[in-house]
């Protein structure tokens, strides 16, 4: 059984490296504000959560899971509003959202 | 920027958490990490979110600028004031032992008062610093 828990655990926080990993990545790669965003958001929402959850399994049945599990339910909450935020903020602030010119015309 | 629904719901359903979080690690703060600064900072947190939502004009009738000025100065009444209370009872100053018969229930009990002082004091003066900094008059209206 405890085996069992540590296989989940090791491969829910593997999990949440990648998604990290990928999310750092997009946010260096992507070209502008509203890409980017899109990168950090599911960092956190993916990243975070299988990390939680692989801590979860780690932690077994006692307060600290229930604890992890609040924890997790807050960046469900927050991080989307948050992003929505930011990039009301860059809109409203009058970036402009990158295109790519299908037409092949140069501005 | 009429239109910020998910802001102001999102708030809404969140700030009564937070301020149930800072007292939490205010009471917590005995048997774990935590305690009156961290737990004031919170629970001040919760005042500038509200703040940074709702406008400036909303928070001020929430929590007025002298009610939070006046949090900042009654924290440190509470916390000299236990200090003078244990002198008072033939202790020296901020002995906690002195303050019941049994000195390990004095203890908790002269931590606790003085956590709440310090709670009091830093989520006083931290409103009161954001609403003095937020309330500056800048070039845009």
């Amino acid at each position: 059984m405890a085996i069992v828990l540590d296989i989940l655990s090791w491969a829910a926080i593997a999990g949440g490296l990648f998604f990290m990993v990928v999310g750092a990545i997009g946010v260096l790669r992507m070209p502008d504000v509203y890409t980017r965003l899109h990168a950090a958001g599911m960092t956190d929402t993916m990243g975070a959560g299988l990390i939680l959850i692989g801590l979860t399994f780690q932690a077994g049945p006692t307060l600290v899971a229930v604890r992890l599990m609040l924890v997790w339910a807050f960046l469900l909450f927050t991080n989307p509003i948050s992003t929505h935020a930011l990039a009301r903020a860059a809109l409203s602030g009058g970036v402009e959202p990158f295109r790519v010119d299908m037409e092949g015309d140069k501005p | 920027m009429e239109d910020r629904v998910i802001l102001r719901v999102g708030a809404k359903i969140l700030i009564p958490y937070i301020l149930l979080f800072a007292l939490y690690v205010q009471f917590h703060g005995d048997y774990g990490p935590g305690g009156g600064f961290q737990a004031g900072v919170i629970f001040a947190s919760a005042f500038i979110l509200y703040a940074l939502i709702y406008g400036l004009a909303h928070a001020r009738r929430v929590l007025p600028l002298e009610l939070a000025t006046f949090c900042a100065a009654l924290g440190v009444v509470i916390f000299a004031g236990v200090g003078i209370v244990t002198l008072l009872k033939g202790g020296l100053f901020l002995e906690y032992g002195v303050l019941r018969h049994d000195p390990v229930h004095g203890q908790h009990l002269g931590i606790l008062l003085v956590e709440l002082g310090v709670f009091t004091t830093v989520f006083g003066s931290m409103v009161a610093f954001f609403y003095s900094f937020a309330g500056r008059r800048t070039g845009r209206s």
